[in-house]
């Protein structure tokens, strides 16, 4: 680190932080969310779902174990969740200059600085987190030392932020006999990774792609960001593959454009789930689950199809967590069966999507 | 199946080093969820002095051992339909195991709730659970016997190098050792068989993390993790023994969610309902990863986990023993959420083991792979450099964090870098005040590099602080990051004003407090709210922390709340009993209608529970964090007397700072604390005391022999090494011990009394009103005067006491309560001698045995105690210890098992780590049970009898008659056998370890051919010590009761003569 240089995030309604700066030595403005999780941030940081947002670490202590190497392994990085990091911001209690891990090559800070991304340390999230949690997601800025503080903030949900993070063209990963049309929303690579692990071939579209030309055995709707309502085009393509019948999975953004294509509406929360430990429940069961999320929408199920249901609540605030159709191949899941970061309990939902694709092909 | 209506839960007993207070915590927890159910309790546990054993806690007491002939008669009595087996320890545990095997249970159609106990023997039994995770695919640590070096060779090729080699069959390590290669395996394994035949071959983790998950699973197969914690210390080091952080801090996602999903398939795969705990060794150059262990109960980690997170888990495993899912269950912080989840922490904790090694002779204070600590402490802040420096304040031993302590003398650091002992994480702040760099230390303590390096940024920052020259040049932004990472004021005072001793350091303290007030550097106050803020919670669960700016609570300030002061770490003198204490004082202030804050940061204790109080602040009980929080607060007053000596050695200071005290006022606690002027105030009332001086030379102290006599009583005020008080016989020892152990000098003035022979003990409890006592106890002591108060087994009410004697204390104690004006808790401590009462000690403070008097006099001390501070009135019992019609017994337990190479030998520092209370029909029963719940055994057929000098071999003749009459075998030392010969008792002769001649005690005792042995010093000597030191040892290393005092095993001995085991009456406390 060169001369310590202070930071300022301020919040759309008036507070002001005032940290040291890391990272990318400039100002930015963006969304300010929180997420609660202890462990995970070179996951997290790559998250396409992040994007736009200036991201608040509650647990203070970040940076211990570095940032591991940009290797890749069938076509992707080993240990990121995309290949670049897609937060607008970090904004973290206490920083540790010195990393120390096995599988580490570089710094939180060197790393936030090559990707242009800036950081303050010395915040107390605690407090951010709890203005945001009374008042709801705000926008905000994070601003250098000497610059002047934003007088006006920049909603990125009002951009196509899926358009934005979404591939270019079709690409393909694995070479299993099961074909998956991989809708890219802002697709977390772990997705592909339990997918081709379970022998399927997955073909990455752009967002807006019409998959329902590909040959294919089922449909994967990935993560996204922002607000769902921006990606009518994905909905309708996702009409017409419910149309054809085969095995329709929905993760995150895709259960909100799954249920959108389903008859039901979204809208925004107050603060979002971004967590590693939200609890839900499988509907009709008495088996619980903790689960990874990461949303700042959700969906309202009350006007889904007679067709469809919930099939999993979230067990602290009753929000929806996930839908399926009654007698078809078609599920969501509001929350992160892929994990990384958080638990893993649910990846079992990766097994199902590649049974009924098994069935289906049957 | 049948409804559940009563249960039984079995408790650990007496606090002994690993298995302790956390126990009383568990169990208090789950009598809680059982009752909130509507269910009956019947607890057994013979822990007087615990919550647990509390009127409102348990239905029905039984203070009986927790072993399966007395639960299996509890159990025909109460005839119950559940047991709960997880909250007790090891000891309910092995107990619940036993029953359940000889069939108890089912024949009495008891339910065990929770984890089956065949998951409980699948755990417990090393070779079943080496099986049952081979079953799943979970990797073990393993060792694989072998008889030839070809073999060791194939083997260790097998597991990798680096191996551990262990010779079977041998003791202290004999022919163990570490391989790196191939080359190194050969050398170590020829020369391992000339020790033994066969040898263990084994994966050696040296330097693999240790990570513990605490996991729990419902009926429904629903699992999480609460809590993950991580080692500083790798394995190697009992993590009891270890600095523990949660949650982990150099884990990558990777390697947490890996773990924490082996933690649940294991779990699930043994079938635990309940709570469990993983604990995992973690290789630090890859991802893999052995189990440790699984404890498949609630555990002194679960604990911390508890307390580490606010996740009530000895409630929440009770609640799913009676079948509910973790879904069905509440967030109890937020009491919205549900109890479904995973806490997520925005703080960090640290917990730091307590030891008191220092008060045993001859302890190894090497740590390794048993446990040896007394207590813990668990520190919150919002960075592990905040966390560490507030939890090495917190353990108590004269430290101010981690660094501007009285530095230590190492010889060779990098020696004592290698091999570790309690002053581990002091020699690594030597070494880096040494220039040694993090890596050099890293090699030599294999300690993750980041915990190296926060420290090491602890001393960097020293080091800016220590180029500053006052504090008006002190920076803010310097002073806000000491602060941050948890300088104290008094850290900050020693570095910046340069200063040295600690006497003279107050007023510097208070210019930093001052200063950093002035320029608005305050702590702010924190919530521990599972959540991590994500849902609002109305937890009253607190820490203080300068990483923030914002308070999460309000503070009402309208006078109606009052302080209570804990007493932090459990320690040898200083335990559950005034954890005890402080639940009550709250219990009385919460019933007067006031708000109770509690302050206290031991995570075994009941009191840091925070649905005990109003507030809990989860900190130092330091002048600094206490003014801290009563500026905050501004509470109507403090308690200061019931959490035992720290809270009472804050008074003074407290009031110097204008912190009103409620009750007895500071300057009269001076006065009973302040041995000059106690002694003036006993001269001018006529109370007796046993003649003393402060000295400041070694002429004066040979005068004042010469005066007074031997033995003599030392205690200096600067110890160089080995325990701080001794007694010494002659002016040689006088002398020795004088030169040798302590430094006497005006500096260091050394307080000699005399001390008094086979004089009685006495102790009155008792509680006054202006001076006016209002009630009291009066116990006496089983030993003489010698035996340190805590190491002594006391009976209560007394049974061989002269009526005058009791008459003359009690006037004594009037007149001490009205010179010293109490209003509250007191105890005295007097010596009796033909009815010549002498006064040793007042405290003007709840003691060590408030809640045993307490509760066989059936009369709360405390809760008086309290509404007498708080200015209520009082309703004096009419009851007198006189009428009782049973008689109460209170006995040390002691962990010497633990704490290889101590002597076991009983002294005037006291050495016990724990306690029972046993209530029986009359003295013989009531010490019958006492004893038998410490672990002693009725010998089988043999005794062994070494009863020191005249006094004591006249004392023990009627024992030594009565086991004859018994039948029972004695062996004698040859002094021993021949003064029982010639008063007709037979014995037989064994040789002194020390001889060659045959037989020997040493032998026997190896052979176990003897059922218990008394060997009791004919003095303290060092040289009389050593003499029997080996029958003592020998005795504890191969688990044979001890006892070394002549009065103790009279009366243990004439007990178990006179009554049999399966005679022993099974009444509840509501009973008698």
């Amino acid at each position: 680190m060169t001369e310590k240089k202070t930071a300022t995030l301020s919040l759309e309604d008036g507070s002001t932080f005032t940290g040291f700066s890391f990272g990318a030595r400039r100002s930015t403005l963006g969304e300010v969310v929180f997420n609660t999780a202890m462990t995970g941030y070179p996951e997290s940081l790559t998250d396409p779902s992040y994007s736009g947002q200036i991201l608040v670490l509650t647990f203070p202590l970040v940076g211990n174990y570095g940032v591991p190497p940009m290797e890749t392994e069938g076509g992707l990085p080993r240990f990121f969740e995309s290949d670049r990091i897609h937060i607008s911001a970090l904004v973290i209690s206490d920083y540790s200059f010195e990393y120390s891990h096995w599988n580490a090559v570089k710094s939180l800070d060197l790393w936030l600085a090559e990707n242009n991304v800036p950081g303050i340390y010395g915040v107390d999230t605690r407090q951010v987190t709890k203005i945001i949690r009374e008042r709801g997601v705000m926008l905000g800025g994070v601003t250098l030392e000497g610059e002047p503080l934003p007088t006006a903030f920049d909603d990125p949900n009002r951009r196509n932020l899926v358009a934005e993070v979404s591939c270019r063209q079709v690409e393909t990963y694995g070479d299993g006999p099961l074909k998956v049309a991989l809708v890219d929303c802002g697709c977390k690579y772990n997705i592909i990774r339990c997918l081709v692990r379970r022998g399927a071939t997955v073909m990455r579209v752009p967002w807006d792609y019409d998959f329902t030309a590909l040959d294919y055995d089922g449909v994967m709707i990935s993560n996204g960001p922002g607000d769902p309502q921006m990606c009518g085009a994905t909905v309708a393509n996702i009409r017409k593959a419910i149309e054809i019948g085969r095995p329709i999975f929905g993760i995150c953004m895709g259960n909100q454009l799954l249920s959108l294509a389903a008859g039901a509406t979204t809208y925004k929360l107050k603060y979002g789930h971004r967590s590693h430990n939200q609890p839900v429940l499988m509907a009709g069961t008495d088996k619980a689950f903790i689960t990874s999320q990461n949303h700042g929408y959700a969906v309202d199920p009350s006007k889904l199809g007679g067709e469809w249901e919930p099939s999993f609540v979230n067990l602290n605030d009753g929000t929806n967590e996930g839908i399926r159709h009654r007698t078809k191949p078609f599920f969501s899941a509001q929350f992160h069966p892929e994990a990384t970061s958080g638990p893993v309990d649910t990846e079992f939902l990766f097994d199902k999507f590649i049974e009924e694709i098994k069935a289906w092909k049957r | 199946m049948e409804e559940i209506k009563k249960v039984i839960l079995l408790g650990s007993g007496a606090l002994k080093i690993g298995e302790a207070g956390e126990f009383d915590y568990s169990g208090s927890q789950a009598l809680k969820a059982l009752r909130e159910e509507g269910i009956e309790t019947v607890l057994i546990n013979p822990n007087i002095a615990t919550i647990q054993t509390s009127e409102s806690v348990a239905d029905k007491v039984y203070f009986l051992l927790v072993t399966p002939d007395f639960v299996e008669q509890v159990i025909e009595k109460e005839r119950p339909q559940g047991i709960l087996l997880a909250f007790g320890g090891q000891t309910a545990l092995n107990c619940g195991v036993k029953l359940y095997q000889s069939g108890v249970l089912e024949r009495y159609n008891v339910r065990v709730l929770g984890t089956p106990v065949q998951a409980i023997i699948d755990t417990e039994d090393r070779e079943k659970f080496v099986q049952k995770l081979d079953q799943i695919d979970v990797r073990t640590i393993k060792s694989e016997a072998v008889t030839t070096v070809a073999d060791a060779r194939r083997v260790a090729a097998e597991l990798g190098y680096p191996v551990i080699i262990r010779a079977a069959y041998t003791l202290g390590g004999l022919g163990s050792g570490f391989c790196d290669n191939e080359q190194e395996l050969e050398t170590l394994a020829a020369k391992a068989f000339t020790y033994s035949p066969q040898i263990l071959v084994e994966k050696s983790l040296k330097g693999w993390k240790e990570v513990e998950y605490e996991v729990v699973r419902d009926r429904y197969d629903n699992c999480i993790t609460v809590c993950n914690m991580e080692n500083f210390d790798p394995l190697g080091i009992h993590t009891g023994e270890s600095i523990v952080v949660a949650p982990s801090q150099t884990l990558t996602n990777s390697e947490y969610h890996k773990l924490r999903e082996l933690a649940i398939k294991i779990i699930r795969h043994i079938g635990i309902v309940g709570e469990c705990n993983v604990q995992y060794a973690l290789d630090p150059g890859s991802e893999d990863y052995r189990v440790i262990e699984v404890n498949a109960r609630l555990s002194r980690s679960s604990a911390l986990a508890s307390k580490a997170t606010g996740y009530p888990l000895a409630f929440v495993a009770a609640k799913l023993g009676l079948g509910y899912g973790l879904h069905e269950l509440k967030n109890s912080v937020t009491r919205s959420t549900t109890a479904c989840f995973e806490p997520a922490l925005d703080y960090i904790v640290c917990k730091i083991p307590r030891w008191d090694l220092g008060k045993f002779k001859g302890v190894s204070r090497e740590l390794g792979s048993s446990m040896k600590s007394v207590g813990e402490v668990m520190a919150i802040g919002r960075n592990f450099e905040e966390a560490l420096q507030k939890g090495l304040r917190m353990i108590g031993q004269g430290m101010h964090g981690f660094v501007a302590n009285k530095e230590l003398e190492v010889e060779n650091i990098d020696e004592a870098l290698s091999h570790p002992t309690d002053k581990r994480i002091f020699i690594i702040a030597n070494a880096l005040h040494n220039g040694y760099p993090v890596d050099r230390i890293h090699a030599l303590t294999r300690i993750d590099r980041w915990f190296l390096e926060k420290l090491r940024g602890i001393v960097d920052l020293e080091r800016e602080l220590g180029r500053v020259q006052s504090l008006e040049t002190l920076p803010d932004g310097l002073l806000r990051e000491a602060k941050g990472k948890g300088f104290s004021d008094f850290q900050i005072a020693r570095i910046v004003f340069k200063t040295g001793s600690e006497g003279s350091m107050e007023r510097e303290v208070a210019r930093v407090r001052d200063h950093r007030k002035e320029h608005g550097i305050r702590p702010v106050v924190k919530q521990i709210d599972t959540l991590a803020a994500e849902y609002p919670a109305m937890t009253n669960y607190l820490y203080l922390t300068y990483n923030g700016t914002s308070h999460d609570v309000d503070f009402p300030c309208d006078g109606q709340s009052v302080a209570v002061l804990g007493s932090g770490a459990y320690r040898i003198g200083s335990s559950v009993e005034f954890d005890w204490c402080s639940v009550n004082a709250v219990d009385a202030i919460r019933r007067s209608g006031l708000k109770a804050i509690m302050i206290n940061y031991n995570p075994e204790t009941v009191s840091t529970d925070y649905d005990v109080c109003d507030r809990l602040y989860f900190d130092e009980l330091t002048l600094e964090r206490v003014l801290d929080i009563t500026d905050l607060e501004q509470p109507r007053g403090v308690i200061v007397s019931v959490g035992g000596q720290i809270p009472n050695n804050l008074a003074l200071r407290l009031d110097h700072n204008h912190v009103p005290i409620l009750g007895t006022q500071a300057g009269d606690i001076d006065r009973a604390e302040d041995r000059h002027k106690f002694s003036s105030m006993c001269d001018a009332l006529g109370i007796d005391q046993p003649r003393w001086k402060e000295l400041t030379s070694l002429e004066e102290i040979y005068k004042f022999a010469d005066e007074v006599g031997f033995p003599l009583l030392i205690r200096p005020s600067y110890v160089l090494s080995g325990a701080a008080m001794n007694v010494v016989s002659n002016r040689d020892e006088l002398e020795g011990f004088l030169t040798l152990a302590t430094n006497v000098s005006k500096q260091h003035p050394v307080v000699v009394t005399e001390f008094i022979e086979n004089a009685k003990e006495i102790e009155i409890d008792a509680v006054a009103r202006d001076g006016e006592v209002l009630i009291y106890a009066i116990s006496e002591h089983v030993e003489f005067a010698g035996v340190h108060s805590g190491d002594a087994t006391i009976v209560f009410p007394p049974q061989k006491m002269y009526v005058e004697t009791m008459r003359r204390i009690k006037k004594t104690a009037g007149q001490i309560a009205r010179g010293l004006n109490i209003s509250g808790p007191f105890n005295m401590q007097l010596m009796a001698k033909n009815n010549e009462i002498k006064v040793i000690e007042c405290n003007l403070r709840a003691s060590r045995s408030f809640p045993f008097v307490s509760k066989v006099l059936k009369v709360n001390f405390v809760d008086i105690a309290t509404r007498v501070m708080l200015g209520l009135p009082v309703e004096t019992p009419s009851k007198s210890a006189f009428d009782l019609d049973y008689v109460g017994i209170k006995a040390p337990q002691f962990s010497f098992s633990r704490l290889q190479k101590a002597d076991p030998v009983l002294g005037v520092e006291m050495a016990s780590t724990g306690e029972v209370g046993c209530i029986g029909e009359d003295f013989s029963e009531a010490i019958l049970k006492a004893m038998l719940s410490v672990g002693y055994t009725i010998p089988r057929k043999s005794v062994l009898l070494s009863t020191g000098d005249s006094r004591s071999k006249t004392d023990m003749l009627g024992a030594a008659q009565a086991l004859q009459r018994g039948g029972y075998k004695i062996y004698a030392t040859r002094g021993t056998a021949d003064f029982l010969a010639l008063n007709g008792v037979e014995a037989e002769v064994l040789h002194w370890p020390d001889s060659d001649q045959q037989p020997n005690t040493l032998d026997y005792i190896k052979e176990r051919r003897i059922d218990l042995v008394v060997n009791v010093p004919k003095n303290l000597t060092p040289g009389e010590l050593s003499n029997d030191y080996t029958i003592r040892r020998s005795a504890i290393d191969f688990n044979i009761p001890l006892i070394t005092n002549a009065r103790l095993a009279s009366a243990f001995i004439e007990a178990f003569c006179r009554i049999r085991r399966s005679e022993i009456t099974i009444k509840s406390w509501n009973e008698y």
